[in-house]
């Protein structure tokens, strides 16, 4: 049994459905494994196990009659703590939402479902996803499976920890300035954001919704691709979803990257970049243009204006979706206000953690009359001005190839002292949220310190096939070496 | 030139965010805020006349549907996630005297 863990999800759907091993049987291998390595790791705030196993024979019972066929089918999966699951807790790793249990499921977790994967429970974040390092959860922080005394990144750190740990064979995570794919490079897995639209926000509570997207965390970009197919749907739950065709996205997974054009942004290699992983993914783009890409560097507008911009719109738009938090509805009370403003201000200050409180007021202030045209307009003509340097540079290249984060993972307790010094660090993965874009980060290599790279690839609203196609080509050549 | 947050302006973010700070948060936020803003100020070096603010890339506008309920009643599983409730309904500290 205990190869069964180092298996992809892909393998394990492959193997299930030969009748090699069964979905209980998978399930098991990962709740023993989490038995062993969670008490080091803290990937989950909510694991039920019975329910689980209980599920997992179920999906299997299915297979087995033939209902069930996909390659998902009876692989375990870990849902990030944002995303509702109809009777399992679900906390957004917030004090304030830390006996909520939701009625309905998100739709991706939906969709999952329908093809046969199992959910083992619910995975550490920053709380309400504000935040790198997953250290602002309500309920301890996430340890980095590959050197514990580091961060797993975040705010997805609990998804990408429980893939690194193999406490999961996939997980679902969202991005919203680079939550899946900065904790996928620190831990050393695949995580995808996909086009802005492509997976329904349903059911996923909201940080900045103009900028949210739910993407698969997983061991390598065949899994990536398969999972992105499974839970990409056009839903007329959510008004920003949009209707698209090419949803097949595993027929990208070729490995052939002849006449493929990179660019690569001179400014994404300046200062402030370790040099360990800058010298990784040249390395990446040296690898791609050995195999018949062309790569080539430039000069891509507006870079040092994504951060500002960024942090107005996702917090004016948080301090618009977290009002709903009002210890009305769902969530926590506080028990001594007797009257209702008294008891919502309380309500909300003793729910909430400092970041996420530094953030709604950061975003009632930039949204206040007096203030709005100056900052929160300002900051949507900005972003209009980033998306253009985007479509410029799509005009003449396939993919853009840079970074995920400037250094690798943090040690514990180093980055929350100084919040700008934090934020710094999103200056790769921002801009793509900003723009709409699909990213996805790749390992590429490790650090003196043995702690893993990713090299992140950008594609055009829509063009999640060339990067699944030029990350699959590195991946398969890589493996070679 | 370096913002300033007044405990006024403080005072009615708080408001305004519906958020209780104590002194020592109060400072802090203070000093936050400022520090962010700042930051945020170097927008004002890129010349955006006649830029169009941009809220959502793709222009998908005025999304309708039918206004038809296609989720049964689950008033009861939704009222146990309430912090008070009463006869089916919400139960909320007074309002007014």
């Amino acid at each position: 049994m205990s190869d069964i863990l180092s298996l992809t999800a892909v393998e394990l759907g492959k193997a299930i459905k030969a009748g090699e091993y069964t979905a209980v049987q998978a399930m098991q291998a990962v709740l023993d494994q989490i038995d062993k390595t969670e008490e080091t790791v803290h990937a989950y705030v909510t694991i039920d196990k019975e329910a689980a196993l209980a599920k997992a024979a179920e999906a299997q019972k299915k297979i087995e009659a033939g209902e069930l066929t996909g390659p998902l089918a009876g692989v375990p999966v870990a849902i990030k703590d944002n995303m509702c699951t109809e009777g399992m807790l679900t906390t957004c790793s917030s004090k304030i939402l830390s006996n909520f249990v939701p009625t309905f499921s998100s739709e991706a977790v939906i969709n999952l479902e329908k093809a046969g994967a199992v959910v083992i429970g619910k995975t550490n974040m920053d709380e309400f996803a504000m935040g790198s390092t997953t250290e602002t959860s309500y309920y301890g922080v996430t340890r980095n499976p590959r050197n514990p005394e580091h961060v797993p990144g975040g705010s997805s750190g609990g998804s990408a920890a429980a893939v690194a740990a193999q406490e999961c064979f996939f997980a679902l995570g969202s991005d919203t300035g680079g939550s899946i794919r900065q904790p996928a490079s620190y831990c050393g897995v695949v995580g995808l954001k996909p086009t802005y639209g492509t997976v329904s926000r349903y059911g996923l509570i909201a940080y900045g919704s103009s900028l949210d997207q739910i993407g698969p965390l997983c061991k390598d970009v065949t899994d990536c691709a398969t999972i992105l197919e499974t839970i990409a749907s056009h839903d007329p739950k959510d008004s920003t979803s949009m209707k698209r065709e090419d949803t097949n996205f595993t027929e990208a997974l070729v490995k052939d990257v002849k006449g493929m054009k990179i660019g690569i942004p001179k400014s994404y290699f300046g200062e402030g970049l370790q040099e360990d992983v800058k010298a990784a993914v040249l390395a990446v783009a040296d690898k791609l243009k050995e195999l018949g890409a062309e790569v080539e560097e430039f000069d891509l507008a507006h870079v040092k204006y994504a951060i500002p911009t960024y942090y107005t719109i996702a917090d004016a738009e948080a301090s618009s979706n977290l009002e709903r938090f009002d210890g009305v509805k769902y969530g926590y009370r506080a028990q001594d206000a007797d009257e209702l403003h008294r008891m919502y201000k309380k309500s909300r200050s003793e729910g909430f953690g400092p970041e996420v409180k530094r953030r709604i007021m950061l975003g009632s202030f930039v949204l206040s009359s007096g203030y709005y045209d100056a900052y929160y307009l300002k900051a949507l003509r900005v972003k209009a001005l980033i998306k253009k340097a985007f479509d410029d540079a799509f005009a003449k290249y396939d993919i853009i190839l840079g970074p995920v984060a400037p250094t690798t993972a943090p040690k514990l307790g180093c980055s929350l002292s100084n919040p700008m010094q934090m934020y710094l660090g999103d200056i790769y993965t921002i801009s793509v949220n900003l723009a709409g874009l699909p990213g996805i980060s790749v390992p590429c290599g490790t650090d003196s310190n043995g702690l893993p790279i990713g090299v992140q690839m950008i594609g055009d609203c829509f063009a999640e096939k060339k990067l699944i196609r030029a990350a699959y080509t590195y991946e398969q050549a890589a493996k070679e070496v | 030139m370096a913002n300033v947050i007044s405990d006024e302006t403080i005072e009615y973010v708080g408001i305004l965010a519906k958020l209780e700070l104590n002194d020592e948060e109060k400072e802090q936020a203070k000093k936050d805020l400022a520090e962010m803003l700042d930051y945020i100020d170097e927008l004002g070096e890129l010349d955006t006349t006649g830029v169009e603010p941009m809220s959502h890339v793709f222009p998908v506008n005025n999304v309708f549907r039918e206004d038809v309920v296609t989720n049964g009643d689950d008033s009861e599983n939704i009222l146990k996630n309430a912090p008070g409730e009463k006869d089916n309904m919400f139960l909320v500290p007074k309002t007014f005297d």
